[in-house]
């Protein structure tokens, strides 16, 4: 890559005004680096993923809404975490989030559990077993 | 206190640290030196495992081995300490301050305020310094930012105690001790040979054949798993390979950047000419990403399945190129 030939397109980037940087060469062959504003390939893959993620998140919302899920779930995907992830945040044990995914094994938390999983959230217990989201 | 720390950009987190770091303490180290010395530059498909609901491929080595590496090609000594208390935790990084010692942290990206909203995913391998506290507050030079920033207690410990894969159990690292002079002449040869054979792995999954396993899969995807898990997919291999961190081409220009560097140091001509040719196969993955972002820029779910056959014969041909290559980097040293 050149070092003009650095792209500058529209990115995420420029929101939080923030310049990566790339190594390219320059007219006389040596390396050096150029910052870059962003370059489209890369910006749609992000767009695209988190674009996968919303979907997922509006999903388990009406999963929550239909009583097919607890709140658990929906929080899960909005803070772009997966089930090891949470887990770990929590210290329990992956399957026995899972099971706390169920409605009826939700309902019948103790608050010390439950304050576990608010803490992460960074909600209150009540937010938390708020089904109307 | 604040310590008399300069701060530069870096494209990647961890060798932005180190060359910091080893500038800090009077030795000066270009940010390519530290990768390839550190035998950063890999290539390898991780099977089994997900991120982010897709397969994961790396362009580097493991987090904190390129450190590691490179501590003991040079002479460096290096002290790391994980803690199960953040109470210790801070402690420890307080006294170091205390003692103007600026430390290199690993933490969690999803709980860095000064991110962009879009980049915060639960990655846990970036690395910063601290270089000192007031207020309360710590002084932090996070190497992909243009100026150094700040974190406050509360947001440096979410930060150093996220939770996931690669948790950083609050690790903090720094050089203890140096040796006289630095010898970059022996690193150097061994870590270029260390990249070679790992580039050249008769392993499937790594290096020249893993690229070779990855174009593969990218024909059976469309078919196996559908065109819009297929984009997913696709989409998450040209982040890994571009996104932030990487300088542009999966490390590619960055490691041609070192070559270039080892050319002139070693008096190597041969050098100098693969960097131009390691510059070359950063511009093949910099046009397979191009037409990779054809495929799922069009959220349609018609693609063309001699489309992706397409983008497999990209990555085909930069894995023979990187064979070539790498065989000729081992005769050159």
């Amino acid at each position: 890559m050149k070092k003009n030939e650095v792209p500058q397109d529209k990115s995420n980037l420029e929101s939080a005004n923030f310049k990566e940087l790339c190594y390219a060469v320059d007219e006389n062959g040596e390396y050096t680096t150029e910052l870059s504003t962003g370059w489209s390939p890369k910006t749609i893959a992000l767009n695209n993923a988190i674009e996968v993620l919303n979907e997922r998140i509006s999903a388990s919302k009406q999963r929550v809404k239909d009583l097919k899920a607890s709140p658990l779930e929906y929080y899960m995907e909005l803070h772009k975490m997966d089930l090891p992830i949470l887990a770990s945040y929590v210290g329990i044990w992956k399957w026995r989030v899972k099971r706390h995914f169920r409605p009826a094994v939700f309902k019948n938390l103790n608050n010390k559990t439950l304050q576990k999983y608010a803490d992460v959230f960074d909600i209150s217990i009540e937010e938390l077993q708020r089904t109307d989201l | 206190m604040e310590i008399d720390f300069k701060h530069k950009q870096a494209a990647h987190c961890e060798n932005g640290v180190v060359a910091n770091l080893m500038t800090y303490n009077g030795f000066t180290v270009s940010e390519p030196m530290v990768f390839g010395i550190g035998s950063g530059l890999l290539f390898t498909y991780i099977p089994f495992l997900k991120v982010n609901y897709a397969p994961v491929v790396s362009y580097r080595a493991m987090p904190g081995i390129i450190f590691t590496r490179f501590a003991t090609r040079v002479g460096i000594k290096i002290k790391r300490e994980k803690f199960r208390n953040p109470q210790t935790a801070k402690a420890r990084l307080d006294e170091n301050l205390q003692r103007n010692n600026p430390v290199g942290l690993q933490v969690g990206v999803y709980n860095l305020p000064y991110f962009p909203d879009e980049y915060r995913f639960h990655f846990n391998a970036h690395n910063m310094v601290v270089y000192g506290k007031k207020d309360g507050t710590y002084l932090i030079s996070d190497p992909v930012m243009e100026t150094v920033t700040s974190l406050t207690e509360k947001e440096l410990e979410k930060v150093r105690f996220a939770k996931g894969a690669f948790a950083p159990k609050g690790h903090i690292y720094y050089p203890t001790s140096f040796p006289k002079k630095l010898q970059l002449e022996k690193a150097i040869v061994k870590g270029i040979k260390h990249t070679c054979r790992d580039m050249l792995a008769p392993v499937p999954v790594v290096g020249v054949k893993g690229i070779r396993k990855i174009a593969k899969l990218i024909r059976k995807w469309p078919k196996a798993k559908g065109v819009k898990v297929a984009n997913h997919y696709l989409g998450q291999i040209v982040r890994m390979q571009e996104e932030i961190g990487t300088g542009g081409g999966g490390f590619r220009y960055i490691y041609a950047a070192f070559l270039q560097e080892a050319g002139k140091l070693l008096t190597n001509d041969q050098l100098l000419e693969l960097s131009k040719e390691m510059t070359l196969i950063g511009d093949q993955w910099r046009d397979f990403a191009v037409e990779a972002s054809r495929i799922y820029k069009n959220r349609s779910n018609s693609v063309a399945v001699d489309q992706y056959d397409h983008v497999a014969s990209l990555l085909e041909d930069i894995a023979n190129k990187e064979e070539v290559f790498f065989k000729k980097l081992k005769k050159a040293i």
